[in-house]
């Protein structure tokens, strides 16, 4: 049976990793390809980078970001952010990139979704849902630019359409959780286990290991995501492993 | 020198950057006499099994791979390299493969509960324990395919589990087949690219 995957996130400005990094064995805490190195070492099953470069002349950074990345660090690399064509898809798989996160871009253009998947294969195509619980219509909103633009689509809804248009994957963000340390939205990814296909990844919300038991035992998501818990060493990957293992979860 | 096979199939530039960090040298070839005089041939492959083979025999390769086999050079076949390894494949309809190893590739059979393709981390059993690549016992390797090989356990080194039993490693003399992608792997796939290293090394040794 597959392992479930514990995957740590890095935000990437102009070829540094933000939000602060705050490793014991790090010499420089904004370096990439050190933090990677680190992050494979500690047991991580895949890396996502997040390139949130405002302006786009400092792109070819994140490609830069990305080739040194995948010369030392042999494990799946998903790159997510400012990924607006094919033509930037292939500049990220090329760079060494294994897999390609469509957000906003996806929304604006879901033909986008298909065209990846024609020429890449739906394995390198993921599609990331950030999502927002409408008290109203008692729904999962899909919302965009970081949860300001709400965009008014059902979330089951897109991720059904997306699967359809070829979405190999779906990294799935809980706005309402992310930030709180509270736990994943387990209610979320329940519903999103009725229709996904394909894998999904949690995001958005873990503050202690028990949140990735949480997920795990409560919903079928295959993979979890998590930034600051990681990356501040408030946890490492050893110890949400050695606890899930513990519980019976199957990890690497 | 390495020769890993051109024949315009996905990104095999992880592959090579996973050769140089193991310290085997690489080249992304199509000529014959690149391939024959090298210490070992790797098979790269992503995509449809007919397209692959199709394109192999447009670049005049079947051949080449024949003697390749021949010559008793390593020849390792990764992820679709490995399921062209065998007789033939039900992917779209029935496609001859290279026939090195018997054996037919069929879909994997998806259920509520295993999603297809197979994508992540799976353990594997390793049923020979006097390979090359035994140590790949217990240990999880990266896996993304939809179809898998159905062959017989005597050319089987290991295997995984997904709802179906999946070679993960096949062997059969000097021809090699990994299901997983080693250089995607961590230290699991790196230490199993050291032990094709040794094969080769073996094999030069066996030359000179």
């Amino acid at each position: 049976m597959l392992a479930k995957r514990i995957i740590p996130c890095l935000d990437v400005d102009d070829g540094r990793v933000k939000k602060g990094v705050n490793f014991v064995d790090l010499k420089d805490v904004g370096d990439p390809v050190e933090i990677a190195a680190s992050y494979q070492k500690q047991g991580a099953d895949e890396l996502v980078f997040l390139d949130i470069t405002a302006t786009s002349d400092h792109r070819q950074t994140m490609s830069d970001v990305i080739e040194q990345v995948s010369s030392q660090v042999f494990m799946p690399l998903t790159v997510g952010g400012g990924i607006r064509s094919v033509d930037d898809m292939q500049a990220m798989l090329r760079a060494g990139a294994d897999k390609v996160s469509l957000n906003s871009a996806a929304v604006h253009n879901p033909e986008l979704i298909t065209q990846g998947a024609e020429k890449f294969g739906k394995q390198c195509i993921v599609v990331a849902v950030d999502t927002k619980w409408n008290e109203s219509t008692k729904q999962f909103d899909v919302v965009i630019n970081g949860g300001r633009v709400n965009t008014g689509m059902n979330a089951i809804d897109w991720i059904k359409k997306v699967q359809d248009l070829g979405a190999g994957e779906l990294l799935v963000t809980s706005m309402d959780a992310d930030g709180t340390k509270q736990g994943y939205d387990i209610p979320l990814y329940q519903a999103i286990d009725k229709v996904a296909t394909v894998p999904v990844i949690a995001s958005g919300g873990c503050g202690k290991v028990e949140d990735f038991s949480e997920v795990f035992e409560d919903t079928k998501v295959d993979a979890a995501l998590a930034a600051s818990v990681f990356h501040f060493g408030e946890l490492t990957i050893a110890n949400v492993k050695q606890h899930l293992t513990n519980v019976g979860v199957t990890v690497r | 020198m390495i020769a890993v096979v051109d024949y315009d199939t996905g990104n095999i530039r992880n592959l090579m950057k996973a050769l140089d960090y193991v310290g085997l040298d690489s080249k992304l070839t199509d000529d014959p006499e690149e391939i024959l005089n090298a210490d070992g041939v790797i098979l790269p492959g992503v995509g449809a099994f007919a397209e692959a083979m199709d394109e192999l025999r447009r670049r005049n390769l079947i051949d080449v791979l024949n003697q390749v086999v021949d010559k008793q050079i390593p020849l390792l076949g990764i992820c679709l390299g490995m399921q062209l390894l065998f007789e033939n494949s039900e992917e779209f309809g029935l496609h001859d493969g290279l026939g090195f190893l018997p054996g037919t590739v069929k879909e994997i059979p998806a259920t509520n509960d295993l999603k297809v393709p197979e994508m992540g981390w799976n353990e594997n059993k390793v049923l020979k324990n006097d390979s090359y690549f035994s140590e790949a016992n217990e240990k999880f390797t990266y896996f993304v395919h939809s179809y898998y090989a159905s062959c017989p356990l005597d050319i089987v080194t290991a295997g995984v589990d997904y709802g179906v039993f999946v070679p993960s490693i096949v062997q059969k003399n000097k021809v090699i087949g990994m299901q997983f992608h080693p250089e995607k792997s961590s230290d699991v796939g790196l230490g199993l690219l050291q032990n094709y290293k040794r094969m080769v090394q073996d094999y030069v040794d066996s030359r000179n």
